[in-house]
């Protein structure tokens, strides 16, 4: 059993909802009300409410939960920032925040000048910023701009500076904050290489995101946190499958807006994975998948399996006009099974819903058929997740484009 | 938590040093005449206060080499207001660290108390020059000038850190202090030698850990003419201000030290 580096004993965070300076006419006011009755106070806000947990040393943890669930408020009392209101934190080691890159970076200094006083704050002795500085300007790709005044830099430029700063760090404790939410897509692959190395170098890191996939790529353990309670701890995989879940119905990708339209002759009743354990399979199975109806009455009708991305647009369909045409199911219940064909879809977190339209081959090509009823986000209906694990190397996107090139 | 062990270590000197220097390096940015200006807002300033107080008002006739009087009074003076008004914001002025590091948050008073402090050390060259210039003695009291800038410093880092913590809570704050300062600046013998106010009042007014500072100062530095702290007409009145410090350091670090894990979430 490792030793704990770091540990959460009972941790609430209870916050001011008056934010910004009072003024002090309102305090010698507030007396007043003392005097009258004792106010009941409702003008606190409760950030975190009673969280343990702790991070054993070596450990990539990751703390996911949705804006506002309280995550980053964790974070900032894991480094000091904020102190909790009850509870407390042990940490048992020297710990550097990347809250934010370039902290204190000052516009009107050059470059150089900031690596120096960032470095500073992260806790770098000048010696050794001056033994380090040539490694800092060749890794930020910088070596003719540290005389310039950073206000002069792109923000891309000064990114890459406080991040080469940043990563210097020695400590035994990194707290990351979402890091990779910035930058292009060829400065986030430095930024995982980067996470890939101090992993290997048995560093703890406490890791702050709402990537699912790098969770369940670096990290060993996790915690979930809504609206400041802890959800769920335990294995990434299972965090990541229960923020999905949880998320699928959430506002903010305005979902189940539509409601599903009603009729007499055709009802959807589910669609199923068959096989694959809690939606996880890897880049190289097949899928299959269940779909059952209920017919009312017999009619042609066409159906359509498709993969919604995480934030519900559709990404791609199957019709079964492509193998029967058209469908007339008798009377009463049925199941039809779909396989989707593996080495088609990359690694990421992937919806599948269903439609079911009526057929009529009489109908001209711009004219669509009748939607009877379907199973999608959109429509409030729960739809089953699937997780593609591992990636191809030279693949990127939701799915894996067949092509060729020639030269 | 302000121990001198923790400010002297490495990291924290690291720190120090990048924020002080950061300060210098901005304050004239973008100014033709650059770090120039730190000695030559002093001198004009003091140009200004000599022809008006000197050579139109009069008022130090019998003080001998009042120029040198004058200016040393000025010179403590302004480091006093700068220091405490700089400190004041000083906190707030960093939120954006407070909010994201967890660095030692009396540093940041510190920086902008030393940043005073380096200001005040050009304005001394100047005061020093001026006063061989003047014809002004050496004097063997002169070696006791550290002691009063440092009992000067003292004062502005106590009241720096109780200003610096009110403020996060209650921006009236700095308005206050400007009234306060106001009020103290002619409460305090800097534009008029002390001896031109009734003799009963004297003694009260050097009460006042300002008063005494500037006076002893000019005693040390100008003439021995000067009413300082142990010469002023009632004894233990010596040891007043001297007391005043020690309460105000006493009260200002067991604020700052109450207050301060909460400044990130209250700036």
């Amino acid at each position: 059993m490792q030793e704990n580096i770091i540990e959460v004993n009972k941790v609430t965070k209870v916050f001011a909802k008056q934010s910004g300076a009072k003024k002090i006419k309102e305090k010698f006011l507030g007396l007043e009300k003392v005097f009258t009755k004792k106010q009941k106070n409702n003008n606190s806000f409760v950030a975190l409410d009673n969280i343990s947990f702790s991070v054993k040393k070596g450990e990539f943890f990751g703390i996911v939960g949705r804006n506002g669930s309280g995550k980053s408020t964790l974070l900032k009392i894991l480094a000091g920032v904020y102190s909790p209101s009850k509870g407390s934190v042990t940490i048992n080691g020297s710990l550097t925040p990347f809250i934010e890159l370039g902290v204190g970076f000052n516009p009107e200094l050059s470059g150089r000048n900031n690596v120096f006083l960032n470095g500073a704050l992260l806790g770098f002795t000048r010696k050794q910023i001056i033994e380090m500085y040539d490694e800092i300007v060749e890794f930020a790709e910088l070596e003719n701009f540290m005389e310039e005044k950073l206000k002069n830099y792109s923000s891309g430029m000064q990114v890459r500076l406080a991040f080469s700063v940043a990563i210097r760090a020695k400590s035994d404790i990194l707290l990351i904050d979402e890091v990779l939410a910035v930058g292009d897509a060829a400065f986030q692959r430095k930024c995982f290489d980067v996470f890939k190395k101090i992993k290997k170098e048995g560093k703890t890191v406490v890791f702050v995101t709402h990537d699912m996939g790098a969770v369940q790529e670096f990290c060993d353990r996790a915690i979930m946190i809504d609206s400041g309670k802890l959800v769920t701890i335990g294995k990434p995989r299972e965090v990541a499958l229960k923020y999905e879940v949880a998320n699928s119905g959430s506002q903010d990708i305005e979902l189940g807006k539509n409601s599903r339209p009603i009729n007499s002759d055709l009802a959807l009743k589910g669609v199923a994975l068959k096989g694959a354990k809690n939606g996880f399979l890897k880049y190289n199975e097949d899928v299959t998948l269940e779909v059952t109806l209920e017919a009312f009455k017999k009619i042609s009708i066409q159906l359509n399996l498709f993969i919604l991305k995480r934030d519900g647009t559709y990404l791609t369909g199957y019709n079964t006009i492509k193998d029967v045409a058209p469908l007339v199911p008798d009377i009463g219940i049925h199941k039809l099974t779909c396989r989707i064909e593996k080495n088609q879809l990359n690694k990421g977190v992937y919806f599948i819903g269903v439609a079911a339209y009526t057929y009529d081959a009489s109908l001209a090509k711009d004219e669509a058929p009748v939607l009877l009823d379907i199973l999608d986000l959109a429509y409030g209906t729960k739809v089953p997740m699937i997780t593609v694990e591992d990636n191809s190397k030279t693949s990127n996107g939701e799915f894996n484009l067949k092509a060729e090139w020639k030269l | 938590m302000i121990k001198f062990k923790n400010i002297a270590s490495v990291k924290n000197r690291s720190i120090l040093r990048e924020m002080v220097a950061t300060d210098f390096r901005v304050r004239y940015q973008g100014s033709v005449l650059g770090y120039a200006w730190s000695v030559l807002r002093p001198l004009f300033l003091f140009a200004i206060l000599y022809v008006v107080f000197v050579k139109f008002l009069k008022v130090g006739n019998g003080i001998p080499h009042f120029p040198v009087y004058l200016l040393s009074g000025i010179i403590l003076w302004t480091f006093f207001v700068e220091a405490t008004s700089s400190a004041m914001s000083s906190i707030v002025g960093r939120g954006d660290l407070i909010k994201k590091i967890n660095i030692p948050r009396y540093l940041v008073v510190l920086s902008s108390l030393f940043s005073a402090l380096i200001n005040l050390f050009l304005n001394l060259i100047i005061l020093f020059i001026f006063a061989i210039l003047s014809h002004v003695p050496l004097q063997g009291s002169w070696l006791l000038i550290p002691l009063l800038i440092i009992e000067l410093f003292m004062l502005s880092l106590s009241l720096g850190f109780i200003l610096s913590a009110l403020f996060v809570k209650y921006r009236d704050a700095s308005y206050i202090w400007e009234v306060l300062l106001q009020g103290g600046f002619y409460a305090t013998p800097i534009l008029y030698p002390l001896a031109r106010i009734p003799f009963k009042f004297q003694k009260y007014l050097m009460l006042n850990p300002l008063a005494q500072i500037v006076q002893d100062f000019r005693w040390c530095f100008v003439t021995h003419q000067t009413t300082n702290s142990w010469n002023v007409s009632v004894k233990y009145f010596t040891i007043f201000p001297i007391l005043i410090i020690i309460i105000l350091i006493i009260v200002a670090t067991k604020y700052f030290k109450a207050q301060s894990p909460y400044f990130a979430e209250n700036i």
